[in-house]
C-alpha cells in the first residue's frame, strides 16, 4: 500500500495532457498513425494506374477522385502518410540522437569543449532550416533518404542547444557532485544521471518539431528534391496536381489537406505540452 | 554596453565565417565536375581545362576556400551556370522584389497578429481565445505552396478578383515607365508618383503577400497572447486592478508595451524565415524575387546561384539576429549578461 503523499510526484512526472487542444491533437495523431499503418487494408483500391479511369472527380466510388494515371487519390493519400510519417520519425530520431549526445557532452564537460560545440551549433542555426535543407537536397540525388539527411542536418542544433542548457544545470546538482566525489567515471555519470534527467524537455521539443519536419519534407518533395514517382508522398502529389489544378482540383487538394491536418495535429499536441512546461518558449525556427 | 556590443559583433563574425565555410562545403559536395557543368557536355578538353583553370578547380581544397573567401570580399559571387550572369547581379535584381513581398506580408502579420493576440488574451479560455488559438495554429501548419495554389485557383482563377501572377501589368512599362531608385517596385512607384504601376503592383501583391503572411501572423498572434497573459499576471497588473482599471485597459495600456519586446524580436527572426518560405510562393505566383530565382536554379542544378542565395539569406538571418540582440541589450540591461 502506498501513502497518499507518494502519488503526487509520480503523477507530476508523467506527461499529463494539459488541455482539450492538446488532447484533440493527440487523438488526431493516433488516427493518422493508425490510418498510415493500416493503409493496405483501409485503401479502397490498390495503388496502381488505371488508364481508363484517369482524372475522375470525387464520387461515391472514388471519394477523393483519381489522378491523371487513374490512381485512386484516397489510396495514395493513405500510402503517402506512411512516407511522410516515416520521414518525420527518421529525421527526429537522427537529429535528436545526434543533437542530444553533443548537447549533453557540451553541457556536462563545459570549458573549451562546450565552446567549440556551441559555436559550430551557432553556425548551423544561422541558416533557416528550409534553406540549408534546400541547398543540401539540391546537391544530393533526389530520394526519400536525401530528404531525411538534409532535414536532419539542419535540425540537430536545436536539440544540442536545448540539451546543453539542461545538462549544464543538472551537472551542478548535489547528486552529480556526490557521484563525482565517489569516483564514478564521467561517461557513467552522463549516462546514468545527466542524460535521463535531460529527456523531458527534449521529448516536448520533438513533439513540437514534428509538424515543422513534415512541412519541410513536403516542401522538398514538392520541389522534386525528395520522393520520386511512383512513391506516394503528399508534397510530390501536390506538385503532380499543380499543372491540372484549375481543371482537376482534387488531385492536389487532398494531399495538401493531409499535410495541413497532420502538421496541425502535431503542433496542437506540441504546443499543449510546451505550455504545460514553459509558456514563453521559443516558437520560430 | 560597449563590451556587450563588441562581444556580440565578434560572435556574429564568427558565425558568418562558419556560414561561408559551410556553404563552400555544400557546394563542393556536388557529385560531378563543376567545370563540365559550366562548359557544357560537348566541351572540348581544352575548354574544360580553361574552365578548370578559371575556377581554380585543380588547386587543393584549402586554397580553393581561400580563393572563394577572397572573391566574396571583392564582390565576385561566382557566375550562374543558367543565366551566365554574375550571381551578385542576379541577386541584386531579385532581392528587392523579395523584400517587397516579405515586407508586405509582415505588415499584414503585425496588423492582424497583434490585435488578434490581444483579443485572445482579453477573453482567455473563452470563445475568442479558442478561435484565435485554432486559427493561428492552422496558419502555422498550412503548407505554403498548397495555400498559394488554392488561393490562386479561387481568387485569381474562379473569382477573377486578383491577377494570377507577376509583379505588375507589364504593358505599363511602355505607357508609364518606372524610374528605379531602390529597385523595390512599390517604393519606387510611390516616390516617383507612378500611380498606374503602384496600384497594379498592390493588386498583384495582395494574394502572394497573404500567403506568405499566414505563418508570421499565426506565430505573432500566439506570442502576443502568451506574453500578454503572462504580463497580466504580474504584480503591476494586480495593482492596476486594485486601482479600478478594467481588464481591457490593463492589457492595452500597461501590459502591451512590455509584452511587445519579445514580439518585436520575433518579427526580426520571422523575417528571414518568411524570406525562405516565400521561395515556394514566388515560384507559384511568378514573382520576380529570390525564390523564383532559387527555384529555377534548383531545377537546373545551378550550384553557384544556389550558393549565392544561401549565403545572402544566411547573412540576412545573422544580421537580423544581431540587430535583435543589440536592440534588446539596449532596451533591457539584463539581456547583456546572457
Amino acid at each position: 500500500m502506498t501513502s497518499p503523499g507518494a502519488e503526487v510526484p509520480l503523477r507530476r512526472s508523467l506527461p499529463r495532457i494539459p488541455d482539450r487542444f492538446a488532447a484533440f491533437g493527440a487523438v488526431l495523431i493516433v488516427l493518422i498513425v493508425l490510418a498510415a499503418l493500416m493503409a493496405p487494408w483501409l485503401a479502397p483500391y490498390p495503388d496502381e494506374p488505371h488508364p481508363l479511369e484517369g482524372s475522375l472527380p470525387p464520387s461515391g466510388a472514388h471519394w477523393f477522385g483519381t489522378d491523371q494515371l487513374g490512381r485512386d487519390v484516397l489510396t495514395r493519400v493513405l500510402y503517402g502518410g506512411r512516407t511522410s510519417l516515416s520521414i518525420a520519425v527518421s529525421v527526429l530520431a537522427v537529429s535528436a540522437l545526434g543533437g542530444v549526445t553533443l548537447g549533453v557532452v557540451a553541457g556536462y564537460a563545459g570549458g573549451w569543449i562546450r565552446d567549440v560545440i556551441m559555436r559550430v551549433t551557432d553556425v548551423f542555426l544561422a541558416f533557416p532550416a528550409l534553406l540549408l535543407s534546400l541547398a543540401l537536397a539540391v546537391v544530393l540525388p533526389p530520394s526519400v533518404n536525401t530528404v531525411i539527411l538534409a532535414i536532419a542536418v539542419t535540425w540537430w542544433p536545436w536539440y544540442t542547444r536545448l540539451a546543453a542548457s539542461v545538462a549544464a544545470s543538472i551537472a551542478t546538482r548535489p547528486y552529480v557532485d556526490a557521484a563525482r566525489c565517489l569516483g564514478v567515471p564521467a561517461p557513467l555519470i552522463v549516462l546514468r544521471h545527466v542524460l535521463p534527467n535531460s529527456l523531458t524537455p527534449v521529448l516536448v521539443q520533438i513533439s513540437l518539431d514534428a509538424g515543422g519536419v513534415i512541412l519541410t519534407a513536403a516542401a522538398l518533395s514538392y520541389l522534386g528534391l525528395g520522393a520520386q514517382e511512383p512513391t506516394a508522398e503528399w508534397g510530390l502529389m501536390v506538385q503532380q496536381g499543380q499543372t491540372l489544378f484549375t481543371t482537376n482540383w482534387w488531385i492536389g487538394t487532398f494531399p495538401g489537406l493531409a499535410i495541413l491536418v497532420t502538421a496541425f495535429a502535431f503542433n496542437m499536441l506540441g504546443e499543449g505540452l510546451r505550455n504545460a512546461l514553459d509558456p514563453r518558449a521559443r516558437t520560430v525556427k | 554596453m560597449l563590451r556587450y556590443l563588441a562581444r556580440r559583433l565578434g560572435q556574429a563574425l564568427l558565425v558568418v565565417a562558419g556560414v561561408v565555410v559551410l556553404t563552400f562545403a555544400v557546394m563542393r559536395l556536388v557529385p560531378g565536375d563543376p567545370a563540365v557543368a559550366f562548359a557544357g557536355p560537348k566541351a572540348t578538353p581544352e575548354e574544360l581545362a580553361a574552365a578548370r583553370e578559371r575556377f581554380g578547380l585543380d588547386d587543393p581544397l584549402p586554397a580553393q576556400l581561400v580563393a572563394y573567401v577572397r572573391d566574396l570580399f571583392t564582390g565576385d559571387w561566382g557566375v550562374s551556370l543558367r543565366t551566365r550572369q554574375p550571381v551578385r547581379e542576379d541577386l541584386y535584381l531579385a532581392f528587392p522584389a523579395s523584400i517587397e513581398l516579405v515586407g508586405a506580408a509582415l505588415l499584414i502579420a503585425v496588423m492582424v497578429g497583434i490585435p488578434v493576440g490581444v483579443l485572445a488574451a482579453r477573453y482567455k479560455t473563452k470563445f475568442p481565445d479558442f478561435g484565435v488559438r485554432f486559427g493561428s495554429m492552422l496558419a502555422v501548419s498550412v503548407p505554403v505552396f498548397w495555400l498559394a495554389l488554392a488561393l490562386q485557383l479561387i481568387f485569381a482563377g474562379k473569382l477573377d478578383w486578383f491577377p494570377v501572377a507577376g509583379e505588375y501589368d507589364s504593358s505599363l512599362d511602355t505607357t508609364s515607365p518606372l524610374t528605379l531608385w531602390t529597385n523595390i517596385t512599390v517604393v519606387d512607384a510611390l516616390i516617383t508618383g507612378n500611380w498606374p504601376i503602384f496600384t497594379s503592383t498592390l493588386h498583384h501583391l495582395a494574394l502572394p503577400a497573404l500567403v506568405v503572411a499566414a505563418y508570421p501572423t499565426g506565430v505573432i498572434a500566439q506570442m502576443t497572447r502568451a506574453t500578454l497573459i503572462e504580463e497580466s499576471g504580474q504584480d503591476h497588473a494586480r495593482l492596476e486592478r486594485a486601482l479600478g482599471f478594467g481588464e481591457t485597459s490593463i492589457l492595452t495600456k500597461f501590459a502591451l508595451r512590455p509584452a511587445l519586446s519579445p514580439v518585436l524580436s520575433l518579427i526580426a527572426l520571422v523575417f528571414a524565415y518568411s524570406l525562405v518560405n516565400g521561395f515556394l510562393v514566388e515560384a507559384i505566383f511568378n514573382w520576380p524575387g529570390l525564390g523564383r530565382y532559387a527555384a529555377e536554379s534548383i531545377r537546373s542544378r545551378d550550384t553557384p546561384a544556389i550558393a549565392g542565395v544561401t549565403l545572402l539569406v544566411a547573412l540576412v538571418y545573422v544580421l537580423a539576429n544581431l540587430v535583435v540582440d543589440v536592440l534588446q541589450g539596449f532596451l533591457d540591461p539584463r539581456a547583456r549578461t546572457r
